[in-house]
């Protein structure tokens, strides 16, 4: 591995534990790194050559009953050391990152005596199979994260994991812990969805875990207890698969290799022995350490774990105001879901102010319902819910903003709609208050030219819906006040959003990318390519959504909106469909039916064209647009760095994280002249 | 609400004794940890109480800040997952915390303001030494209210042997080498085991283990060993390191309920509260304490020192325990006195040894149904002591 890279080592710390019952003596290997538990405990060659040598020393002893593994507190091991995997040049560096951790790891499963995890405190990846190479498993209830995340990065369970956990659990709960949760944003499961699955033999609260677990092992020892192992020969391992690899080609059109060869593994795993499972492994991992798209997905968790806690450009933190009250002008449903989340996130009055009562008792009655739902799912408690509805009130005059110091519009897209709002919001507040917009196309310079206070206004462009997409883009007018920019990036974390630094310009980033995109496709179809062909030509890159299902989130009248802002902006490369004009017309949500089925007379709509184009030709003319204006955006200095382009496609759009979001993506196809990113840093180096 | 029932001891454990220090089973394990080990394996040894029937948790500390702070018995129930209907209070009487934790309940349910409570004591000594934080008025010595080596547990050691000139520093020593050698006996007949709770225990560079017994006695101590020590407290003195309890980390507790309730719940009590009783002598020579509290026990049980038949003397210092053997005549070999040896052995984790006494008291009540009547007892700083009679249930 590369010298560049310090690991920090996770050490085996053995000690001698005289087991309860007279059940004789464990030899207790501690994982510890040496940090509490912000820096969780991972597994580099040096890490693993200390637990080795831990696993020398035991098996050279005879008066051993038994062996046990345990983490740190709170912490039991997430895994492989991550950093070295970024840097692996060469196939023979990333096939020996496989066999290393075999040849340690699978010592814990034939030393001889039985083996122990007591897994304390969060196991992912590398650290759950340290555990499942152990005989027995014990969990402790408050374990809040179990998973393998593998396939979320775009790799497999490569030290162990495909071949030890279908056999224990059986091949298809196997496949929801290596394939269904890490691509459903990587969900985890808690301690005792983990018992529940089989994957622990026994859970035990975190008062006394390792006590009780002690006691369990003794038990265990002496044959008092004893722990069933169900079969699952019976099976049908080829229909489970199988069904799972259509379930994966539904989601990835074959965009991102790790799931399949994750599923290949898993269906070997029923006959293969320990050798030949592992080796199996080991190539897998080597070949997708050695692909560009595990490269990628590296990248883009470091942007999402990193650049995303530090946004490029943010001025000083020590600039930004206090919030103690926020306005919301409006009370449409953007207005009501933004109040609900400032609320839940900031613990402030929030006043919303609108012309008409109807719409204020209708947005405030809103909130008080999303909370009520809240309250009734227990995310937040009776008393949580009493104080949230009172901190959401509304007011049909301004003067409620009196003592704000964050006011939002979220009123209907229109300069000067909004600029006159602004105007009336001047009157009230103090010469402190930041203004901001939630505009996802209109110009926050100009919007903020006639105010008293200029400096005052930013642009703070949430994603539908609001409480779930993670990304802001937070805009910088012309006279945006570094203490406002401030002040707008605290708020943006306070909502526990990941903010993105944007320049003014037109559609931001993230709507400018996808109406070009969806531009692209839809002017395809105008022109006569069919409407399936258009439509999935490019299902390979494994996009969340086809373009005309996004469309269908959208809403054909917003999206249309957009796409005639920014044609009035950039004639040349936004085009206007006048078939989507139609559309928009005829008041149909989309192509698609409820129930997904097309309708054939939205369709209809888009017939008429006569130069058809093949999947391939509108797959390369959409890779091109994108290629085209990303470079002119990165030129027109929109956002800081290719990175900021990709973590808003990832947090905005839901691109994944094989594409890197999408430069890294065009680089490794050669759309993109020069490349985005040096080579290396989001693919193989050369 | 009736005015008064029969209280009685349930059952009792105690974590082990760690020695105190950077190289002491608990160097690194946090003192509310200990009790809240404590609270779930008495809850975990006595399955037919259901944890809401728990009224009150008693738990002492003479310490009572950082780990031992923030109303120990409160915060411990909640930390051992008791319901949190379950309220909780601190108590301090230094080396009879935990005594005082079980009278002060048991004075509640003979009342009847509580059916079931949780009682007991920890000290973590090494974390919080002893003297830590303290601020006695000047008054004590400017006004002499009390002797300047009064707050000086050893000092008040040698001051009794002043008082009591037959107690020689050999007699100590002698005393000292019969308690190791009879804890010793006592775990080789396993009769300690049975009441140590495990515990979990960690430090950053030795890693998680597990304490499973306690790990101040010294067995194998010679009289010729305890001669050659040092006595800090005074130059050619008589108390050592050997003839007194250590420093120690530990956590004792217990179940004390009123006797119906224990029976409708399907308990199995060991012992009835007979009476208890608590007195104040000269600080200076506070080992003396047990004598005038053994007395009025006595008197409000209406029994004499001849109806003891078993004695769970805390063994602070060898030359107390003489004094008080001394002043009632009983033999100091005699076999009714520590049977399974004291606080010299065991340590003496300060607020957490009263209840230590009683569970030892009861297994021995269990192996001698002959015996009804037995005393536990302890000298306590700033000059008192403290006794509870007990009557056996098993007898």
């Amino acid at each position: 591995m590369s010298e560049v890279v310090t690991e920090v080592v996770t050490k085996a710390i053995v000690r001698d534990v005289e087991l309860p019952y007279g059940a004789g003596t464990m030899a207790l290997i501690t994982l510890d790194n040496g940090f509490d538990h912000t820096k969780p405990n991972t597994f580099g060659p040096l890490g693993l050559a200390s637990l080795d040598e831990a696993l020398d020393a035991i098996a050279a002893r005879s008066d051993l009953a038994a062996v046990g593994v345990i983490g740190k507190p709170f912490i039991f091991a997430v895994g492989a050391d991550l950093k070295g995997a970024a840097t692996v040049a060469s196939r023979e560096e990333a096939l020996e990152i496989g066999r290393l951790g075999h040849r340690v790891f699978r010592r814990l499963g034939e030393l001889g005596v039985p083996t122990f995890a007591f897994v304390n405190g969060a196991a992912m990846g590398g650290g759950l199979e340290i555990a499942l190479h152990c005989t027995y498993r014990t969990i402790a209830a408050n374990v809040p994260a179990v998973s393998l995340p593998e396939c979320f990065l775009g790799l497999v369970p490569g030290w162990g994991g495909t071949q030890l956990l279908p056999r224990l659990i059986g091949p298809a709960k196997a496949i929801k812990l290596i394939i269904e949760n890490p691509l459903a944003q990587n969900r985890m499961l808690k301690g005792a969805d983990a018992f529940s699955l089989g994957v622990a033999d026994a859970m035990f609260d975190s008062a006394d875990f390792l006590e009780e677990s002690l006691r369990w092992a003794s038990r265990v020892l002496s044959g008092a207890v004893s722990v069933e192992r169900p079969s699952f020969a019976g099976d049908d391992w080829d229909k489970i698969v199988g069904d799972a690899r259509f379930l994966v080609d539904m989601k990835l059109h074959g965009a991102a290799p790790a799931p399949y060869r994750a599923l290949d593994l898993i269906l070997a795993s029923r006959t293969a022995s320990a050798d030949e499972g592992f080796a199996a492994e080991d190539e897998a991992l080597a070949d997708l350490l050695m692909g560009d798209e595990l490269r990628a997905g590296l990248y883009a968790f470091d942007l999402v774990q990193r650049r995303a806690k530090k946004p490029a450009g943010a001025p000083d933190k020590a600039l930004a105001r206090k919030v103690t009250k926020v306005g919301v002008v409006g009370a449409g449903l953007m207005a009501s879901q933004m109040a609900l989340l400032f609320a839940r996130r900031l613990q402030v009055p929030v006043v919303l102010t609108d012309l008409d009562q109807a719409r204020l008792d209708k947005g405030v009655g809103y909130v008080h319902t999303e909370v009520d739902k809240l309250a009734a799912k227990g995310r937040v408690s009776a008393d949580e819910a009493n104080r949230l509805k009172a901190l959401v009130t509304g007011s049909l005059t301004k003067d409620a903003f009196a003592d704000a110091d964050f006011v939002i519009e979220a009123v209907f897209e229109d300069m000067a709609v909004k600029k006159k709002v602004f105007a009336e919001v001047e009157e009230h507040v103090s010469a402190e208050c930041v203004l901001a917009t939630n505009t996802s196309s209109l110009s926050v310079s100009e919007m903020g030219s006639g105010l008293k206070h200029p400096g005052r206004l930013v642009g703070f462009h949430f994603f539908n819906p609001v409480a779930v997409m993670p990304l802001l883009e937070i805009v910088r007018g012309a006279a945006t006040s570094d203490e406002t920019l401030a002040t707008a990036f605290a708020v943006g974390k306070s909502l526990r959003k990941s903010s993105v630094l944007v320049k003014d310009a037109p559609a931001f980033v993230v709507n400018r990318l996808l109406t070009r995109f969806m531009g692209e496709v839809f002017a395809a179809v105008d022109e006569g390519t069919p409407f399936q062909v258009a439509e999935h030509a490019l299902d390979s890159m494994g996009l969340p959504m086809t373009p005309f299902a996004l469309l269908q989130l959208v809403g054909p009248a917003v999206g249309h909106h957009v796409s005639e802002t920014l044609h009035a902006a950039f004639p040349g490369r936004f085009g206007v469909s006048e078939n989507m004009a139609k559309l928009v017309a005829s008041g149909k949500p989309g192509v698609y039916k409820p129930d997904f089925s097309l309708d054939e007379e939205a369709v209809a709509v888009f017939s008429g064209g006569s130069d058809p184009s093949t999947a391939e030709q509108v797959r390369e003319r959409v890779l091109a647009a994108l290629a085209e204006e990303i470079r002119i955006m990165l030129d027109e200095g929109v956002v800081a760095a290719a990175q900021d382009i990709d973590l808003c496609m990832i947090l905005g759009a839901g691109w994944p994280f094989h594409l890197g979001g999408i430069t890294p993506y065009l680089d490794r196809l050669g759309v993109s002249s020069p490349r985005f990113l040096p080579a290396g840093v989001a693919s193989v180096p050369a | 609400m009736p005015s008064s029932r029969d209280v009685v001891f349930v059952d009792g454990v105690r974590t082990p004794f760690g020695r105190s220090g950077p190289k002491g089973l608990y160097a690194e394990t946090r003192a509310d940890d200990l009790v809240v080990r404590v609270i779930r394996e008495l809850i975990r040894r006595n399955p037919s109480l259901p944890p809401e029937r728990v009224d009150e948790v008693a738990v002492a500390a003479t310490t009572q800040i950082g780990d031992q702070g923030l109303t120990i018995g409160r915060s411990a129930a909640i930390l051992a997952g008791l319901p949190k209907t379950v309220p909780g209070y601190a108590i301090d009487r230094m080396c009879a915390g935990a005594m005082t934790a079980v009278t002060s309940v048991a004075g509640g349910i003979a009342f009847g303001a509580y059916d079931v409570a949780i009682a007991g004591g920890v000290e973590h000594m090494g974390r919080h030494p002893m003297g830590e934080g303290v601020d006695p008025n000047p008054r004590f010595l400017a006004d002499k209210l009390v002797d300047a080596s009064a707050l000086s547990m050893g000092m008040t050691a040698e001051n009794l042997h002043d008082r009591y000139p037959a107690i020689s520093k050999q007699r100590a020593d002698a005393y000292a080498v019969m308690s190791q050698e009879k804890v010793a006996k006592a775990y080789a007949d396993g009769k300690i085991q049975p009441d140590l709770v495990e515990m979990g225990i960690r430090t950053a560079e030795k890693g998680w283990g597990l304490a499973t017994a306690d790990e101040a006695p010294r067995p194998g101590t010679t009289l010729e060993g305890l001669a050659s020590l040092k006595t800090p407290f005074r130059p050619h003195g008589n108390v050592t390191a050997g003839n007194s309890s250590g420093i120690n980390d530990g956590a004792t507790g217990c179940i004390v309920a009123a006797r119906d309730v224990a029976g409708e719940l399907g308990l199995r009590p060991k012992m009835r509260l007979v009476s208890y009783a608590f007195a104040g002598v000269d600080p200076e020579v506070m080992g003396v304490g047990p004598i005038p509290s053994t007395e009025r026990a006595l008197r409000l049980a209406g029994l004499s020192i001849d109806d003891i038949g078993l004695f769970e003397i805390n063994e602070a210092f060898a030359v107390q325990v003489l004094a008080f053997l001394d002043h009632f005549g009983i033999p100091e070999d005699s076999d009714k006195v520590n049977p399974y040896g004291g606080a010299i052995a065991f340590g003496h984790p300060l607020a957490s040894s009263g209840v230590r006494l009683m569970t030892q008291l009861a297994r021995q009540f269990a192996e001698r149904p002959d015996v009804r009547y037995g005393i536990t007892t302890m000298c306590v700083g700033m000059g008192m002591g403290g006794t509870v009679i007990w009557e056996n249930l098993a007898a």
